[in-house]
């Protein structure tokens, strides 16, 4: 009893060992960023981690009033934004406001016209070169996946305790810590031109964009401060929506799966029990 | 071992397919009359969980690929818009995603119960030989599988591992070239691995046929290492090993669903989810977890081997990092000889369970150094532990053999398993007494 205890013991180890090593090789070692991020308690954090609508729509807020100016959203398209409760006229005039390109009409020729809700989201630039040169060399990048697209390393043993509570909120966490971490470089720090010290800056000591938030930049409508946090938190809440806009779902759908399975489990433990009950192993 | 059949057809259709091809007797024969030792652990539930993983990575990869383009300049999107728009698509995708990893777990551990049970043991070798087999397509498999998505990771760790290729002396260059479809990873390269990825997990299907029809000619291990000796030493298949195995599978398929549904993004890497850029090389090209104690070993040779007093070169870095990193994997086909015990459970081995359990423990801490770089304290480290790693298989396995002295051994399975319930009280002897009928 005690011998296949201590082997069952052994096989869990040995699963926890592997899947610490999984969790190593997601996190790779680095000198970058100075700063661990902050940790922010997200609405949609934990396993019944859900959306908090109005967060969403405050972060589209922030999103289309400052961070569109430079980064694109390709892979949202305007019809999407059903999700943050949205009307189908409110998204036929959202999406109304940009222009996008289409043809070729019977004449043959190419034409524009306001984006309808099938339309991604129209970015600020024409492509990628275009981007580069207004921005003085450096890339804006895509937001639709940002919020997953980074991920700082957790460190031993914290991604350990990572597996048990569900900890995955790497990216909003750090684009909110990114946000925020603007200051005065030290005195021994050594910032190249055009560049602006950030601690939380995953890659190097300062990044190309210039902290983009300040106070009552924003006008929110629904009472929430109108503070350069609050924006962050909005504003990364609101792409890691556009980074997987399924998650809500897939949490409460895997509750379900998991309970299934733990309770199919346990019924077969006691089929077995019984079986097994007369022969001796 | 496996005896006579003892499959009686029932109905009249039954009967008439049985005379023209006895496809229920086969698997009357295999999964329900089939006996086992009756003293299996649940160490012994892996090979079925393998089955069950495999058909799983089959089914998903078969929707997925419905709707993925293998062009690179869409690939990245597709997978994208797999997830978003289509219905359950984003399950599909992580359940294949995560089920890879799972799919590894499951073979480290069913290996690990190979190596301490003696499962390569004559006369099993040809048995194990499929199972290193599959083992090297289950990686080959997950390799191009990674590449797929043409995320940043995906991309420079074809660019990694096809340059292994290089590495062979006169051909290598041109080895590559063929691989790629090209002088560098492209959309050549997407398509063809495209391909392969699809293919292999068929391959690995056939080869388990192969490796399950071995083991039902040489009958299953067990903890004690003993051979069946009687028909009191087994029980028949169903329903007690098909309800044991159907336990351990929910239970492994609880914890992977749990990494599905709650951590989809915990063993893969933020990078993969920045489209491959050729121009961009990430901080660090990391492979997945499942690969990473054989990059320790790669880049443990960091430096040539050369003819002695002289400046010639016999083996380059690269070659001999290579060389090293595929002989860690190719010294698995040699165990069955590289042992030379004649007792087969490390149960009764005292020297070769410390000797296993360093092994295990290097190995893990050799997959832990794969995830760091390749500077500072981490290089000699990977050169110790490339060390230890080697040297389980040369030379400790084989002085086992002859330095060490095994403990006793039980006559038999039922004798064992007698000894084990009288430990555990008069309750279990009653139960004893009373046999199941077992037929096999
Ligand atoms: C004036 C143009 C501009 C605006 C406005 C702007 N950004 Fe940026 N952003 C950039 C540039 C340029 C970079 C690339 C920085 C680099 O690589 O050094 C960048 C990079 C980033 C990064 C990636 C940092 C990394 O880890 O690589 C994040 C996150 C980000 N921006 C978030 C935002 C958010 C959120 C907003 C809106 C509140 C915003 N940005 C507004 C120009 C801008
Ligand atoms: C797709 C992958 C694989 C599948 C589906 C598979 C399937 C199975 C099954 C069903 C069994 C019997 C049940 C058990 O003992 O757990 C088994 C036994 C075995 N497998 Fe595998 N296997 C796979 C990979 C491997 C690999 C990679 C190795 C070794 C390198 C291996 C070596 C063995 C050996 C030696 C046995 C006999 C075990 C014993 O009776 O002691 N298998 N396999």
């Amino acid at each position: 009893m005690i011998i296949s205890r201590l082997k069952t013991a052994l096989v869990a180890a040995t699963a926890v060992a592997v899947l610490v090593l999984g969790g190593l090789s997601a996190h790779a070692a680095s000198g970058y960023p100075i700063n661990k991020p902050k940790n922010v308690d997200w609405s949609f954090n934990g396993p019944f981690g859900h959306w908090d609508v109005g967060q969403l729509q405050r972060g589209l807020k922030v999103y289309t009033e400052v961070c569109a100016a430079c980064h694109s959203l390709n892979l949202m398209s305007y019809r999407n934004l059903e999700d943050l409760g949205y009307t189908g006229t409110q998204i036929s005039n959202y999406a109304a406001e940009y222009e996008v390109e289409d043809g070729p009409n019977d004449d043959g020729e190419m034409f524009t016209r306001p984006a309808e809700p099938t339309d991604r989201f129209v970015g600020p630039y024409a492509n990628k070169q275009e981007a580069i040169s207004a921005n003085g060399g450096a890339y804006p990048p895509d937001m639709s996946l940002l919020a997953k697209a980074r991920a700082v390393e957790r460190g031993f043993p914290t991604f350990i305790f990572d597996i048990f509570t569900m900890y995955a909120a790497n990216g909003p966490d750090y684009i909110y810590s990114l946000l925020t971490g603007y200051q005065d470089p030290p005195e021994d720090a050594d910032v190249l031109d055009g560049l602006h010290y950030n601690p939380y800056f995953i890659a190097g000591n300062a990044l190309a964009m210039s902290n983009p938030l300040f106070d009552e930049l924003v006008t929110y409508d629904d009472g929430a401060p109108e503070t350069a946090d609050q924006y962050a938190k909005d504003v990364s809440a609101f792409l890691m929506w556009t980074a997987e806009p399924n998650l809500d779902e897939r949490k409460k759908r895997g509750f379900v799966v998991v309970l299934f399975l733990l309770v199919f489990a346990g019924l077969l433990y006691f089929t077995k029990k019984k079986v097994w009950a007369d022969v001796s192993h | 071992m496996s005896g006579h059949s003892t499959y009686q057809p029932t109905s009249g259709f039954g009967k008439w397919m049985d005379a023209r091809l006895p496809m229920a007797r086969l698997m009357h024969d295999s999964f329900v009359s089939y006996p086992v030792p009756r003293n299996l652990n649940a160490f012994y539930t892996f090979g079925g969980i393998l089955m069950l993983m495999l058909v799983s990575q089959i089914i998903t990869g078969v929707v997925i690929a419905m709707h993925y383009t293998s062009d690179a300049s869409t690939a990245f999107e597709s997978v994208q818009l797999l997830r978003r728009d289509v219905s359950y698509g984003g399950l599909m995708q992580n359940w294949h995603a995560v089920g890879a990893s799972f799919f590894f777990i499951a073979v480290y551990l069913h290996i690990a119960r190979g190596m301490y049970y003696g499962s390569y043991k004559a006369p099993r070798e040809v048995l194990w030989i499929l199972g290193v087999i599959i083992y090297l397509l289950m990686m080959a498999t997950a390799f191009m599988g990674y590449v797929l998505p043409w995320g940043q990771m995906s991309y420079w760790g074809a660019q990694v591992i096809t340059n292994f290729f290089s590495a062979i002396p006169l051909v290598g260059d041109t080895v590559r070239e063929y691989l790629l479809g090209g002088y560098s990873v492209g959309n050549a390269t997407l398509n063809r691995f495209f391909s392969l990825h699809y293919l292999l997990p068929f391959m690995i299907a056939g080869i388990a046929i192969l490796h399950v029809w071995a083991l039902h000619v040489t009958g299953q291990t067990n903890p004690t290492g003993v051979e069946v000796k009687s028909k009191q030493d087994v029980i028949p298949f169903t329903p007690y090993a098909t309800i044991k195995d159907a336990m351990a599978l929910v239970i492994f398929f609880a914890v992977m669903a749990y990494f599905v549904f709650f951590l989809p993004d915990y063993l893969g890497h933020a990078d993969n989810y920045i489209e491959a850029n050729p121009l961009v090389t990430p901080a660090h090209i990391v492979p997945e977890w499942y690969f990473l104690p054989f990059y320790a070993v790669l880049r443990a040779i960091d430096f040539n081997i050369v003819i002695p007093f002289t400046d010639i070169v016999l083996i380059d870095s690269k070659l001999g990092g290579v060389l090293a990193m595929f002989g860690a994997i190719a010294i698995l086909f040699f165990l069955p000889w590289l042992d030379t015990s004649d007792v087969r459970s490390g149960n009764y081995r005292p020297l070769f369970r410390i000797a296993f359990a360093i092994f295990v423990i290097n190995a893990i801490f050799l997959g832990y150094l794969g995830s760091r770089p390749a500077e500072g304290i981490w290089v000699p480290l990977m050169k110790a532990s490339t060390l230890v790693y080697f040297a389980y298989f040369i030379p400790i396995l084989p002085l086992l053999g002859w330095i060490e002295k095994p403990l006793p051994r039980p006559a038999s399975i039922m004798d064992a398993v007698m000894e084990k319930s009288q430990d555990e009280g008069a309750a279990h002897i009653e139960g004893s007494a009373a046999e199941p009928n077992t037929k096999g």
